[in-house]
């Protein structure tokens, strides 16, 4: 009765899901605690209703697999180039640093040597599905932590074929049968199958995806989307690579191409899902056995690695360029053991490198780092973070002390700056808040008081001075951050004026019905200025050229405000945007007309003024 | 931009027996025209309606006069009141530029043009020269009524009567008790119009007939 077992697991999965994430989500402790906290449940040490969670980890890892996907279409080629020097230098470090410290920590307390090398190794691994996954959920993906975080992910993943590949030698020493993968020849496929991916992403993905499209058949898109990552992970693995890796690569090729939203939106689901499973699956790996056989053992373990971990990435932290606000974050984050140490402990357990009772210990150890890091992450958010705000330390000078000036921008870059240096030309220094650290720097140079903060944060717009303030320039580029910085402002702080940015139409509409009245389109009035430039060179008078522009804004302005009832019924729209298309026509035709029935009356010709 | 707000601004001017149209370039810098503000802001708020303050250069920044508001306001106004300080002998170029818009051929003046007929019309000025330089021997050369024709004759070609202007001179030196009585007597006024002693002596407009073939080009045509 297969068909009834995948009915009644997929029955046990989903509900334990459905069950938990929202609890968890609840008490403030985040989706992947719940995801945990539900394969533990269901697992063969909770209420026993599964018992065989490695099948489900395998299906489960292809979410990994799709998140890396995800990653990597946000990440064009030239920004991955560009963090080529923090992926290799800093995502050594840290891997290498880890390792050997974990590797001398454990020779120091009289392991075998075989052991505290896979250990080292396996725990020095940090988890890609949590990291990724709580950048992704906080949406600091952007942010230097967050590519810092990536980068010592990526090079994680890309160090784990060789290691994979190293592992059976030390089983060899150890005595059992291990075979070397291929040499020359495994190097060879190696290469080549990377290039075939490259080469076939950059000639071949965009044609294939262009014809599917073409065809129309939505549901057939989104096969092809999930058959693209299946593909390259399949030819990734069959040459001994990481699947992650195969299906990033496959990403940042797609970055630039015109189908990266829609694969994106076809994907997150599945992601999303199967990310759930991934940790669920983790939840119910947990063997407490072994935890229960030697608890203070267990215990001294994770804290002792955890504790290493952090150690390597806090001298990290502290030389390269983190915000100090964000280090918290990226310790944590990367202080965890992950799912590569799973498959680094299975593999070596299976080769003979270590025993099975160790590699489970390990196992167990990896799953309740995994377990704890959303809890720490809850805490460093509380206790940890906040204090760092008050210390003195300024790289990037972070926003601490309040601030009362009248005028607070929010959001620094092209749109805000122009804001920003008309203000000051004029006597008047805004308190300004970005949330990108390089933005900060560049602005730095150039003597801006600028602070480090995410403008949609209450407590920090509290600290920007946003009681006190007269007028909150909403100036971010990202429309949902906008909109819910608008939403905290309106909310919070209902004395002060907002100014805002809208980056099209619909974010225009999304900020009135905010109740924002001062906002303006940001490629309005450039155009208008070209639709001048263009007039003047037919020959019309460039003052007369300006009256028109200017009249063609106003009438679009109280177009806008008209049609704003109306702009979820698209029909209505239509109808509304043409008629009031028709009327400017309609009303420029009739003064033409005018003018041209008064030149042609009494044959006047001369003076151009009234009477 | 300000000029999104102009049609809630004309609501407000709808109705209004008397439209006090103000226009200062530098208001901020004002100390005449400011209190005369206040002192009809006061009326208007007060005044169940009867005055209404239409600030052009805070209407209308831009220069970009909304003519049909604009005429929307005068058509219910009996008194319409031009309040500004004098500029190089005459009005604020947004003032004239008003008046170029808003007083149209055959809206204002001209055939059909009778929109305003019977209104009346009342200049307060400000001046920057003292009262003594406004006279032969002054720096002025010549009297403040030497300048006012242009006034007057807008006025009468709108069929509007000139009233007597309300002219403070020396503004930037008047005293604070100056500066306070000119606003009690410009809000005394208007809370009195039509009721003023001087009315009685006052002519009606004269009759200007203007030619349908006078009509000048419009200057928003094309290029020929």
């Amino acid at each position: 009765m297969e068909h009834s077992a995948w009915l009644s697991a997929s029955l046990v999965y989903l509900a334990a899901a459905v069950l938990a994430v929202p609890l968890a989500r609840y008490a403030g402790l985040g989706s992947i605690i719940g995801y945990l906290a539900a394969g533990i449940l269901i697992g063969p040490w909770g209420l026993k209703l599964v018992t065989r969670p490695e099948d489900m980890l395998q299906i489960a890892e292809f979410g990994v697999v799709l998140m890396l996907f995800l990653v990597g279409l946000e990440l064009e080629p030239q920004r991955l180039w560009a963090l080529r020097k923090p992926i290799f230098g800093w995502g050594s470090l840290q891997l290498v640093g880890s390792a050997l410290l974990l590797a001398l920590a454990a020779l120091a307390f009289g392991v075998d040597w075989r052991l505290a090398i896979v250990a080292a190794i396996g725990l020095a691994m940090s988890s890609t599905a949590i990291g990724l996954g709580v950048l992704a959920e906080r949406n600091i993906l952007a942010t230097t932590s967050g590519e810092s975080i990536l980068s010592v992910s990526l090079l994680q993943d890309i160090a784990a074929i060789p290691i994979l590949a190293l592992i059976p030698f030390l089983a060899a020493t150890a005595g059992a049968a291990g075979s070397a993968g291929g040499g020359w020849l495994g190097a060879a496929k190696v290469v080549g199958t990377i290039a075939a991916i490259i080469l076939g992403g950059r000639l071949l993905l965009r044609p294939a995806l262009r014809w599917i499209a073409s065809s129309d058949t939505p549901e057939i898109f989104t096969a092809a989307s999930l058959l693209l990552v299946v593909a390259t992970s399949a030819l990734m693995e069959a040459v001994g690579l990481s699947m992650a890796l195969g299906a990033f690569l496959a990403g940042v090729l797609l970055a630039e191409s015109e189908y990266r939203r829609e694969l994106e939106t076809d994907i997150e689901p599945f992601k999303g899902l199967l990310l759930g499973l991934f940790f669920i699956a983790v939840g119910m790996t947990i063997d407490f056995a072994v935890v229960l056989a030697q608890p203070l053992l267990v215990a001294a373990t994770v804290i002792g690695f955890l504790l290493l971990k952090a150690a390597v990435l806090w001298a990290m932290a502290r030389t390269m360029p983190i915000p100090s606000l964000e280090r918290p974050v990226f310790i944590v984050l990367l202080a965890q053991g992950g799912e590569f140490g799973f498959v680094v402990f299975q593999s070596a357990a299976t080769t003979g490198a270590i025993t099975a009772p160790n590699a489970s210990f390990l196992i167990a150890s990896v799953a309740i780092s995994m377990l704890l890091t959303p809890l720490v992450l809850v805490v460093a958010d509380r206790w940890w973070t906040p204090r760092l705000g008050g210390g003195a330390r300024r790289d990037v000078e972070e926003l601490k002390e309040p601030q009362k000036e009248p005028v607070i921008i929010a959001g620094f870059g092209r749109y805000g700056q122009i804001v920003g240096r008309m203000l000051y030309a004029n006597g008047i220094q805004p308190t300004v808040l970005d949330h990108s650290a390089e933005q900060i720097e560049a602005m730095r140079r150039f003597g801006w008081r600028v602070y480090y903060g995410d403008a949609t944060r209450l407590d920090l717009m509290r600290t920007a001075g946003a009681d006190q303030a007269r007028v909150i320039v909403v100036a971010i580029d990202d429309i949902d951050q906008s909109v819910d910085c608008v939403k905290m402002i309106r909310a919070n702080f209902p004395r002060a004026a907002i100014v805002a940015r809208a980056r099209n139409v619909s974010h225009y509409y999304e900020l009135y019905e905010l109740g924002v009245r001062l906002i303006e389109r940001e490629t309005l009035d450039s155009a208008l200025m070209s639709a001048r430039s263009t007039l003047e060179q037919l020959g019309w008078q460039p003052h007369h050229a300006r009256k028109l522009a200017l009249r063609f804004r106003r009438h679009n302005v109280a177009q806008l405000a008209a049609i704003a009832p109306h702009r979820k019924d698209e029909a209505r729209l239509i109808a509304a945007a043409r008629q009031g298309r028709q009327q400017l026509e309609e009303l420029f035709a009739l003064e033409r007309q005018q003018a041209a029935e008064r030149k042609a009356r009494a044959g006047w010709s001369g003076a151009t003024d009234p009477p | 931009m300000a000029d999104n707000e102009s049609p809630a601004s004309a609501d407000a001017a709808h109705g209004a027996e008397i439209l006090v149209l103000v226009a200062h370039p530098e208001l901020e810098q004002s100390r005449a025209n400011r209190r005369l503000i206040d002192a009809a802001r006061a009326l208007q708020q007060g005044g169940s309606g009867r005055v209404a303050v239409r600030d052009l250069y805070a209407l209308y920044p831009d220069y970009l006069i909304d003519v049909d508001a604009e005429q929307a306001a005068l058509a219910a106004a009996r008194l319409v009141v031009w309040q500004h300080p004098v500029r190089w002998y005459g009005m604020p170029p947004l003032l004239k530029l008003w008046c170029d818009d808003v007083l149209a051929f055959g809206w204002a003046y001209g055939p059909g043009g009778d929109a305003l007929r019977g209104k009346d019309v009342w200049l307060v000025a400000s001046t920057g020269g003292a009262d003594d330089s406004y006279r032969p021997d002054g720096y002025n050369r010549y009297f403040f009524d030497a300048f006012l024709p242009p006034y007057e004759q807008t006025a009468a070609l709108c069929g509007m009567r000139f009233l007597p202007p309300l002219v403070l001179h020396g503004a930037h030196r008047a005293s604070d008790a100056e500066l306070a009585a000119h606003a009690t007597t410009f809000a005394r006024k208007l809370a009195e119009y039509p009721n003023w002693p001087e009315m009685e002596f006052i002519e009606d407009c004269v009759e200007c007939r203007v030619p349908e073939t006078a009509r000048p080009i419009d200057r928003s045509m094309e290029p020929a």
